[in-house]
């Protein structure tokens, strides 16, 4: 698989970014990390709208190399902003083709219209548009040019809550059909959770951490400010005789009362909360929670004062639970000891 | 009406002078708005001095600047069979230079208030720079460019002090109507004075009129 190899500085008063790191050209990377953490000037030194020392290389293309630079128009990388940047002397039509008689791609606009839903509004004028229009308007006219990658900068966070849910499936799509590589810059865990396949955490102008969403998720959640919990990916197996859905994952099998909208086979994840496990040394019988899954302790780390997280391995699924140090103390918990977790309950991601 | 020629000649050079500043202006009015080199303070204050100087302070180093003996004078002397001084194209020239802050601070402010994002975006569409500039920038900065526009024929309509000093009085080639109004007054010709008077009010004040209900429903059409 070719990659994007960054090998970069870039200086600026009172802040570096340094990275050093190859990324993989494939699936949705989200970049989260505080305010200030570079994760806008990373985009823009992708996309060249930044001048920087060092390296960027795109498969076997090298983008910027000492004297050597491509201009952003020359490298095929479309960015969609937090604000869509519509150009407000054109139509909604007239920003697409823009996009696409510079690609060639004239053919391929009312496809694309009508894959973003705005075949009504090709007549419009951009400034009669809705938040969600716009920004399905700037995706299409980004995917017109036949990008090579996707840089999103925090597109839906200018947008109200319906607005965001328009658009969010229009991400999902592109994620799982175009095979388009995607860099997303996000704040919201719950968009990360759903949209990521994996996640980069910057701070300071440096990466903290890169790895699949599984892994990174709880950590991100934490640097987002939310809670700590663990994702897992699942599919629909079935539905119970009296109306429960049941999801497959790799440690077993998850019930859930809540509609999933999905047809058996249909693929989703889940959000448990770290808060919602809790840990038992034998298996609880008499038990109202539905979801008891077998385990195995693999690490044991302080979380506060009193508390401590425990991850644990559910078939090859990490699943994280968060209880006292007086429970390590009193369960004898070690990594290595099979123990059962109790899943109150599961918030699902679709998509 | 004896005086009609200076009114032609006036509103020739005013058109011209427009015209040329536009396409000179809106290079430098885009480097003021974009670049941060050391040096555009320094150019930012160049091209407000036109503001401030008096126009004959402006007008006499012209004068120096275009005689046959200074080398600008000497090059368009040896170029064209002419002089620079009290010819259409001495004036033309030194209007370019005094009118420029009327055409570079209102594209100056129309591309700041813009900003880079619609530039990059046309960019990452793969528009190249001229491209990007000539199909977004520039049609989404139409608004200062009718105020550079409009300010600039306004402001040239009018000059005196500069054009005077340049130019001085000769008949269709720079006699223009605020010379010929100075020259009625001198000879207390008022009637006539009166007359090309009252047609520069109601022209400054038509194009300015123009100018601001455009301008106005412009704004109107964008609530």
């Amino acid at each position: 698989m070719s990659t994007l190899d960054l090998d970069i500085r870039l200086a600026r008063a009172g802040f570096t970014l340094a990275i050093r790191r190859s990324l993989p050209l494939a699936g949705l990377t989200a970049i989260i990390g505080p305010s200030g953490a570079g994760k806008t000037t990373l985009l823009r030194a992708i996309a060249g709208f930044e001048r920087v020392e060092g390296r960027i290389r795109f498969g076997d293309e090298i983008w910027a190399e000492g004297r050597r630079f491509v201009p952003p128009h020359r490298r095929r990388v479309a960015m969609v902003f937090q604000r869509p940047s519509l150009f407000t002397h054109l139509d909604v039509a007239g920003n697409l083709a823009y996009a696409a008689r510079r690609a060639g791609e004239t053919a391929a606009l009312p496809a694309m219209a009508a894959r973003f839903g705005l075949t009504a509004l090709l007549s419009r004028p951009v400034a009669a548009l809705s938040g969600g229009e716009a920004q399905r308007v700037a995706l299409a006219r980004a995917l017109l040019t036949r990008p090579r990658l996707l840089l999103l900068d925090e597109p839906l966070t200018a947008l109200d809550r319906q607005s965001r849910d328009e658009v969010l499936p229009h991400l999902e799509m592109l994620r799982d059909a175009a095979g388009l590589p995607t860099l997303y810059v996000s704040h919201v865990p719950a968009e990360v959770a759903r949209l990521a396949t994996h996640v980069m955490t910057l701070a300071g102008g440096a990466i903290a951490g890169f790895g699949p969403v599984a892994d990174l998720l709880p950590e991100a959640s934490e640097l987002l400010g939310t809670e700590r919990g663990s994702v897992i990916a699942a599919r629909v197996a079935g539905a119970t005789a009296d109306g429960l859905t049941e999801l497959a994952f790799a440690g077993g099998t998850i019930l859930t009362a809540e509609p999933t909208g999905l047809p058996p086979g249909g693929e989703l994840r889940l959000f448990v909360r770290a808060r919602d496990v809790v840990l038992a040394r034998t298996r609880p019988e008499r038990l109202s929670a539905l979801n008891i899954l077998a385990a195995e302790v693999r690490s044991l780390s302080p979380s506060g004062a009193h508390s401590a997280e425990a991850v644990l391995d559910c078939g090859g699924a990490v699943l994280r639970a968060e209880l006292t140090q007086r429970s390590v103390a009193a369960l004898a918990l070690a990594p290595g000891v099979r123990c059962h977790a109790v899943v109150k309950s599961v918030a699902l991601l679709r998509g | 009406m004896e005086d009609l020629p200076a009114l032609w000649l006036t509103l020739r050079l005013a058109a011209l002078v427009t015209l040329i500043l536009l396409v000179l202006g809106t290079p430098l009015a885009y480097w003021l708005s974009r670049s941060r080199a050391r040096i555009r303070p320094a150019i930012e204050a160049l091209t407000a001095m036109p503001l401030v100087l008096p126009p004959t302070v402006l007008g006499f180093y012209l004068l120096l600047l275009f005689s046959p003996s200074a080398p600008l004078g000497r090059f368009w002397l040896s170029l064209t069979g002419g002089t620079l001084t009290f010819s259409f194209a001495g004036l033309v020239l030194a209007s370019v230079l005094y009118s420029l802050p009327f055409t570079v601070q209102p594209l100056q402010a129309a591309f700041g208030q813009q900003g880079r994002a619609f530039g990059e975006t046309a960019a990452s569409l793969g528009a190249a720079p001229l491209d990007a500039f000539l199909t977004v920038t520039a049609p989404l900065a139409a608004r200062g460019y009718l105020t550079a526009a409009v300010l600039t024929f306004a402001h040239t309509l009018g000059e005196f002090g500069v054009v005077l000093m340049v130019g001085g009085n000769i008949p269709g080639q720079t006699r223009l109507v605020s010379i010929a109004i100075y020259e009625r007054v001198e000879s207390f010709d008022y009637a006539t004075a009166h007359r090309l008077s009252a047609i520069l009010v109601v022209l400054a004040f038509a194009i300015l009129l123009a100018l601001y209900t455009l301008n106005g429903r412009r704004d109107a059409g964008r609530a």
